[in-house]
């Protein structure tokens, strides 16, 4: 205490213990932060892994498309030679269709090459039919003739086990790379099969490959090898240039002729890599095709019309829910509390039933049949041939929805009511202001943080609606979440669901952005 | 003597065990997955309380979740904890989650029972198993329902008079959906049935399709659940409208409303059901087991008491009978009867399998337009 008195020039202050004051406050704060996040900490937990980590999840399969790479990893490699041209005639080599005739045989004992399909049929029709015929003709093919003139040159072929010690003696990969690489795929389809592996001769396809290898390889480069079944490999390879070869193009030809189709391999290699772009590209009404980004054709142009109609909308929703709310919430502030009380169980007796109850009870209401006609058509205010149309279209999706969400703009608007002091506006009376004075320039300004926080609750609600635009908005007054919701449960396009979800979330942060700047987020208040 | 029984106890207490290690092989339990409604009823009824008659432990649970089975099931498949024994689900979807590995591929002869007058289980389905997984159940038809009220004194008995605004005016019900639709405009702009899908493979056939379409679209109400055309023809707010002819059925015959049916050009379409694919031994031994039970010849036309959907085996047609409460004779509301099927088209699922995305995209557009 004398110390830090008499000395103030002399260093930095020193707690009791002797350690500087800034150090020491600095741990009792560190301390503090500690314990405020030790009591957050579950919350934060429960936060991060129950609801962060799922939309994070979800949001990621916008841009994943590892299913092209990993279900024909060697026709992409393959692919990555041969450039897209229109036309028939620009379908790849034969090099290329090996590399799928392997990758097939493997993705058809795995039954992953129809889900391969079903993705790229996202983006080419027809890609879904293609991949299930060429994966039930696949193990058709007439390759077995390969097969056929080894085991002729040779019956040691037929043997597993030969196989087996063959690939598995060091340097055969480098004279038979084709074959050792289809070899694997093979081990695996052998495992698969829960089958021992000296014991399963190989299919086709393997035979295939080391034809191919072995016309593919130099004779000095197979004479040079000395591993197992040496003597047979140089014998095969003195022998394979007089065996009949089949063109794996034409078996696939044969299969379907589709396979000749440019357009086909443009799409599977513009879709090859692990993350693309097609699924936002196709949210914007635009396509990744084999020649690049191009709009869509203008029939199929859905996404921004939906996404501007469910703005428009739910701005229409929330501009409704102001005018019908403000009265209400003001009624409900300045009654006596008993009376308040009382209608307030009224505002939220809707609130308390079912969605799906309430927007059913507005078909029965609105329909041409309905209530409302009814009466008028009673009245004589329209006639029984021209009844009005006020459900399955825009008008029945905003009536409905005001009404589902015009609690939510009335209890913040009611809350922040209920703190204006009423003797503002009676000070503004007695100074002379009329009542319309009064309102607008003292009691106004001042339930504005009421409205901004009913109006962004609303209009983010309104923007994801989906079970009362897919009631009752027939087909002008649906959302983008109703397409969201196809592509979930429907199409399996979760790819698409997810790009046009990311979407939807960024326009609303940015339009957060744009009222925080404009309004200002402290001047929203829930009471 | 003490001995004796001892022995004979223990011998006892063994065979029980041994009776009870042959019962634990299978699951206690299954969840069955179906639409709800009066059609999951009809199968409880026809299936579900014989089979827990004959085996009393056996617990079953039902999930009305058929609507978004596809998506689920993905979702549990990439979670890795399949909670669903057996989905009852529509052939296009069977052959969907066939193609993405979620439904477990199977050997009709050896799964199913062989039928009643003798013929494999293969022959007796034929082509009704539409894929490696589907293991077929029920007929049923979509097809249209009228307002015996609202048509005057010529109710309608040709498919084109959906599109014939002059004759029969008022709102029509079409499912918002280009299957089924597209087909019916083709067949109704003077395309031959044989070609209906050649024509819709162009670019031009579906400008066809949707032109056809044009010249109702402001007199249509569009529904996406099968209960809508029911309740929009009860309430009078549709003259004609499509649906399940199942629905149409109760509307007509349960609920005594004046609508008649429409059978000219029904599309007919099947449903039945998938084992999920990844199932543990256990429970995949129940299930099978039931599934055997169920798709019997006898339980097959048992099911068709309880609602107007044919059975998918060809010997159990002549075993149809009458309406457990009705006691109407349930034939003539077959969608297969000679009488209604005179004029019927066959839906295309592997056609439908490539062409959904794409024709979707566009139907929709041109219904947000």
């Amino acid at each position: 205490m004398t110390d830090a008195t008499n000395s103030p020039s002399t260093g930095p202050m020193l707690s009791a213990d002797g350690t500087p004051l800034k150090k020491s406050l600095q741990i009792a704060l560190r301390r503090q932060k500690l314990r405020a996040l030790a009591l957050v900490a579950p919350l934060l937990l429960f936060v991060l892994i129950s609801f962060i980590a799922p939309i994070a999840d979800m949001l990621f399969r916008s841009v994943e498309n590892e299913i092209v790479s990993e279900t024909i990893p060697r026709t992409v490699i393959a692919l990555e030679q041969w450039d897209y041209e229109d036309g028939n005639a620009a379908a790849p080599s034969d090099d290329v269709y090996a590399a799928l005739y392997v990758d097939l045989s493997e993705a058809e004992e795995f039954k992953t090459h129809t889900r391969l399909g079903s993705r790229l049929n996202y983006e080419t029709t027809g890609m879904s039919s293609l991949l299930r015929k060429t994966g039930r003709g696949i193990g058709r093919m007439d390759t077995d003739e390969y097969t056929k003139q080894f085991e002729a040159l040779d019956p040691k072929w037929e043997d597993p086990a030969v196989w087996v010690a063959m690939m598995q003696s060091p340097g055969v990969a480098e004279i038979l790379p084709e074959t050792a690489s289809a070899w694997q795929s093979w081990q695996r389809i052998v495992a698969n099969k829960n089958d021992v592996l000296a014991e399963e001769q190989p299919e086709d396809f393997i035979y295939t490959m080391l034809y191919r290898d072995l016309i593919a390889q130099p004779a000095s480069a197979v004479a040079a090898y000395s591993g197992s079944g040496a003597e047979m490999l140089q014998t095969a390879d003195s022998a394979v240039d007089g065996f009949e070869a089949i063109s794996l193009r034409e078996q696939f030809l044969d299969i379907d002729e589709d396979w000749a189709d440019a357009q086909i391999w443009g799409t599977i290699k513009a879709f090859s890599s692990p993350y693309t772009a097609g699924y936002f590209l196709s949210s914007v009404d635009l396509q990744l095709t084999p020649a690049g980004v191009e709009a869509q054709p203008e029939n199929q142009q859905i996404y921004m019309l939906l996404f501007g109609r469910t703005m428009f909308m739910s701005m229409v929703i929330m501009g409704s829910c102001i005018l019908l709310g403000y009265p209400i919430a003001y009624l409900l502030s300045n009654l006596p509390l008993r009376t308040s009380n009382l209608l307030l169980i009224l505002v939220l007796l809707p609130f308390w039933t079912s969605l799906l109850v309430r927007t059913s009870a507005w078909k029965v209401l609105l329909q041409q049949q309905g209530v409302i006609n009814d009466i008028l058509v009673w009245l004589g205010l329209v006639g029984d041939g021209d009844r009005l149309v006020m459900i399955n279209n825009q008008f029945g999706t905003i009536v409905a929805m005001t009404h589902i969400l015009l609690p939510f703009m009335i209890l913040p608007l009611y809350s922040v009511m209920k703190t204006i002091p009423p003797s503002y506006v009676r000070a503004a009376k007695s100074l002379g202001a009329t009542n319309w004075t009064a309102f607008w320039r003292v009691y106004f300004p001042q339930s504005v943080p009421g409205i901004g926080a009913g109006s962004i609750l609303v209009f983010i609600l309104s923007i994801g609606y989906y079970i009362t635009p897919e009631l009752v908005g027939g087909t002008t007054g649906t959302f983008i979440s109703n397409r969201i919701a196809y592509h979930i449960s429907s199409s399996l396009n979760w790819g698409l669901a997810a790009a046009l979800g990311t979407i939807l979330l960024a326009v609303v942060l940015l339009l957060y952005w744009v009222y925080d700047r404009i309004v200002g987020i402290d001047n929203v208040s829930l009471g | 003597m003490k001995s004796k029984l001892a022995t004979l106890m223990c011998g006892a207490a063994l065979a029980m065990t041994g009776a009870h290690a042959h019962a634990a092989d299978m699951a206690d339990s299954m969840t069955i997955v179906s639409w709800g409604g009066a059609y999951q009823k009809s199968q409880i009824n026809a299936y579900a309380e014989p089979y827990k008659a004959m085996h009393p432990d056996v617990e079953v649970i039902w999930d009305e979740s058929s609507n978004e089975a596809v998506a689920k099931l993905r979702a549990m498949n990439e979670a890795g904890n399949i909670t669903w024994d057996l989905v009852d689900v529509v052939a296009a979807d069977a052959i969907r989650l066939c193609d993405e590995g979620l439904a477990m591929e199977y050997d009709p002869d050896e799964l199913l029972a062989a039928g009643d007058d003798g013929s494999s289980a293969s022959d007796d389905f034929g082509d009704l198993i539409v894929s490696d997984c589907f293991i077929p159940q029920i007929v049923y038809s979509t097809t249209f329902g009228y307002r015996t009220d609202m048509v005057g004194d010529t109710p309608p008995t040709d498919i084109c008079d959906v599109f014939d605004l002059e004759a029969y005016p008022g709102k029509r019900a079409l499912e918002k959906r280009p299957i089924n639709n597209m087909e019916w405009a083709l067949l109704c702009d003077g395309v031959a049935k044989a070609d209906v899908y050649d024509v819709l493979e162009t670019e031009e056939g579906q400008a066809q399709a949707l032109a056809k379409l044009d010249t109702i679209k402001d007199q249509v109400v569009w529904w996406s659940a099968g209960a809508d055309t029911p309740q929009l023809l009860a309430d009078g707010e549709v003259v004609m409208g499509s649906t399940y002819n199942g629905r149409l059925f109760s509307l007509i015959e349960e609920q005594d409303q004046p609508v008649a049916m429409l059978w000219d050009a029904q599309v007919f379409d099947l449903d039945g059901w998938i084992i999920p694919a990844g199932l543990p031994e256990d429970r995949l031994a129940r299930v099978k087991d039931f599934v055997k039970f169920a798709t019997d010849t006898q339980r097959l036309a048992d099911q068709a008491k309880y609602i107007s959907y044919g059975p998918a085996r060809k010997s159990s047609a002549p075993l149809v009978g009458q309406h457990a409460d009705l006691g109407i004779d349930m034939a003539p509301h077959m969608p297969t009867d000679p009488e209604n099927s005179k004029n019927t088209f066959l839906y295309n699922y592997t056609w439908w399998a490539d062409y959904r995305d794409d024709l979707d995209a566009k139907f929709q557009a041109w219904l947000a337009q």
